[in-house]
């Protein structure tokens, strides 16, 4: 058996290096070849990429995060801090020989105190696919927001269309957080929809700021997690949307980074990383979020409304096709909710008739806020070689998400590689919108996908157009991930076949 | 390396200690006192913050205070031997062997392989009992400058 080990601490003069002596000797004791790499102030030498896949497994040795993590990818590990190396070394050896025996990565007990978590950065690697990485490493983690508060708010949606029959679905968007608080029954399936339906909400409120703030913590660690939030949730609070997460996480990034490298007295030194960084960059993000950008969408979101109402009744089809493309713009951003706000505000106008164009476009704008998610979910399952592995099971959850018009579903995918995603979302969600005109489907709920069927008229002209739609979407993404791989799916699925090979071979 | 790792004047045969902290500050004064380094009060700050954060304590009665600081002017290792034992938060009891390793902050990594060396030599069982079998300074500072190779 052969295994590869990190060692590092916090000095990097002592423990990495009496680590390092203690697993190799251990390792020879018991007949097993051990190389360790010292990342410590003497510098460290990578490990040759060969032993490294000849490794059976890892030992992480280490109190620092260790660099380059991935290259260790899908390898069976022990997570067991530098002094536990040091005081046991054997035991250490043994545990690594069993999580290698199991064949699974494994975490063992006593495990670093300080962890932190994982990014996908290789800082090694070209601009284009660095920026990808840091892309990757905000998605990763935002996936599970979405995932929980997705899946909590279709919930609510689906025990509301049973507990309060058709209308449900609208009247758990209603109901006010103070009498879940204050009333809550446990009897009445409305409260219950309106619990899942609010804490969803909640969840989701924490997907642009998650995704902000892992972009600039892959740029700049741990110095970047706070302006990257904050500027996250400055981006939701002007109405910036994810793009705007984007933009915020990126600049936190870069800011954190460059004033974490600021030479200073010794003095303040100390207080850089718990005041200044955060205190500097945050100001700095919020100024720039507030007072030069929140402007120019404010003035954009009207601008775009007072046209909409221009255009209103002209050409039916062509403003269904106009509105579809702003729902599959930015999944929630200002142009979305622009196109959003439009149809739900024409909900409000009294005495319409049940085919009213203001119903029509409501059944319009939601069928195109399907698309995007939908599509994504298709196009991650049909050709999974072009997705990452986080991607491929957000495609699940994004079924679902998609099914009760959760355009954020897409978000990750469109964050992650954001020219294709949009491209493909807007071509698609703007033929579904045009379709629905088309067949003049009506549709009186302002939120609900699919659980609001019952109260859309023709429901099947509005399936079709959103399944037109998914599948141009689909198709598009597909087409343009072909053109141009990303690299780190490939390192990925390089990864998987040398597991496979190695599945073959036991 | 024109500055050797220890020479016997870094080296105290018979600390005796009350705590880790002041067996630290007497191996301290002797780099100080050699030159090399140039602020022992904020030396000792740097060792504290880097003991503080985990205890250095080895089991076999070992103690490894250590830090890299701008006050240390060369890779130096002082030692200590302490008859009566002090604490060092070792899981199996106090060190008799007390190891105080000082490193340049502006060393280079070239600088820094000897101390790399050193904790590599630390982990064998033989090396530190040849130490501890040493009676006088001049013999302990023999052994490491011998076995202290750069690989």
């Amino acid at each position: 058996m052969k295994l590869v080990a990190v060692s590092s601490c916090p000095t990097g003069i002592a423990h990495t290096y009496m680590a390092a002596e203690a697993l190799e000797q251990a390792g020879k004791a018991v007949g097993i070849e051990v190389h360790v790499e010292t990342q410590g102030a003497a510098g460290s030498t990578p490990l040759d990429p060969q032993l490294i896949a000849d490794a059976d497994g890892v030992i992480y040795a280490a109190d620092l995060e260790v660099k380059d993590k991935d290259r260790f990818a899908g390898k069976p590990f022990v997570d067991v801090g530098v002094k536990k190396a040091v005081h046991d070394a054997p035991g250490v050896i043994a545990a690594a020989v069993a999580a290698v025996e199991a064949g699974v990565p494994a975490p063992v007990a006593g495990a670093a105190p300080i962890a932190a978590p994982a990014t996908k950065v290789d800082r090694n690697a070209g601009v284009g696919t660095r920026i990808r990485q840091w892309l990757m490493t905000g998605v990763s983690y935002m996936i599970p927001f979405v995932a929980a508060g997705g899946i909590l708010i279709a919930l609510g949606f689906m025990v509301a269309q049973f507990a309060g029959g058709s209308d449900g679905v609208i009247a758990v968007t209603k109901v006010p957080v103070s009498h879940l608080l204050n009333d809550f029954s446990v009897a009445s399936g409305m409260d219950w929809a309106a619990l899942l339906f609010q804490t969803g909400a909640v969840a989701f409120g924490f997907l642009v700021p998650v995704l902000s703030g892992f972009i600039a913590y892959g740029i700049a660690d741990r110095p970047g997690l706070v302006p990257g939030f904050v500027g996250g949730a400055v981006s939701v609070a002007v109405g910036a949307g994810f793009l705007g997460g984007l933009v915020t996480g990126f600049m936190a990034g870069f800011l954190a980074l460059w004033i974490s490298r600021w030479k200073v007295a010794k003095g303040v030194r100390g207080i850089m990383p718990v005041v200044v960084i955060p205190l500097l960059s945050s100001f700095v993000v919020g100024l720039v979020m507030f007072v030069v950008i929140g402007q120019p969408i404010a003035s954009l979101m009207d601008g775009l409304s007072s046209w909409l109402n221009g255009l209103s009744g002209s050409n039916l089809i062509l403003l269904g096709a106009l509105l579809g493309a702003m729902m599959g713009f930015d999944l929630g951003g200002p142009i979305n909710k622009v196109a959003y706000t439009f149809a739900v505000t024409g909900l409000a106008t009294e005495g319409l008739g049940t085919d009213a164009v203001q119903y029509r476009i409501m059944a319009a704008v939601m069928a195109a806020g399907m698309v995007a998610p939908l599509a994504m979910a298709l196009a991650s399952s049909a050709r999974k070689k072009l997705f990452t592995h986080a991607e491929q099971e957000n495609g699940k959850a994004a079924w679902l998400l998609g099914l009760s018009f959760i355009s954020e579903g897409a978000i990750p995918f469109a964050a992650a590689d954001p020219w294709r995603v949009i491209l493909s979302s807007l071509v698609g969600s703007s033929v579904t919108g045009a379709i629905v005109m088309g067949v003049g489907s009506a549709q009186r709920a302002p939120h609900g996908g699919v659980w609001v069927l019952p109260l859309i008229s023709n429901p099947f002209g509005f399936l079709m157009a959103v399944a037109v739609g998914m599948v141009i979407t689909a198709a598009l993404v597909v087409v343009l991930k072909s053109a141009k791989p990303n690299p780190i799916v490939q390192a990925e699925q390089a990864v998987d076949e040398q597991q496979e090979l190695v599945a073959q071979t036991v | 390396m024109s500055t050797p790792l220890i020479t016997p004047d870094l080296v105290a045969v018979d600390v005796v200690a009350a705590d880790r902290d002041a067996a630290t500050r007497q191996l301290i004064d002797l780099l100080a006192a050699a030159g090399r380094v140039t602020d022992a009060e904020g030396f000792h700050a740097d060792v504290r913050a880097r003991e503080a954060q985990m205890a250095t304590g080895m089991p076999g009665g070992i103690g490894l205070p250590h830090a890299r600081s701008a006050h240390v002017t060369a890779p130096s290792l002082a030692v200590g031997k302490v008859p009566g034992g002090v604490d060092f938060g070792a899981p199996d009891g106090p060190a008799t062997l007390v190891f105080l390793i000082a490193a340049p902050d502006s060393g280079d990594a070239a600088h820094l392989q000897i101390l790399a060396a050193l904790a590599r030599r630390l982990v064998h069982e033989s090396f530190r009992q040849s130490l501890k079998d040493a009676t006088d300074p001049a013999t302990v500072a023999e052994i490491i400058t011998r076995e202290v190779v750069p690989s």
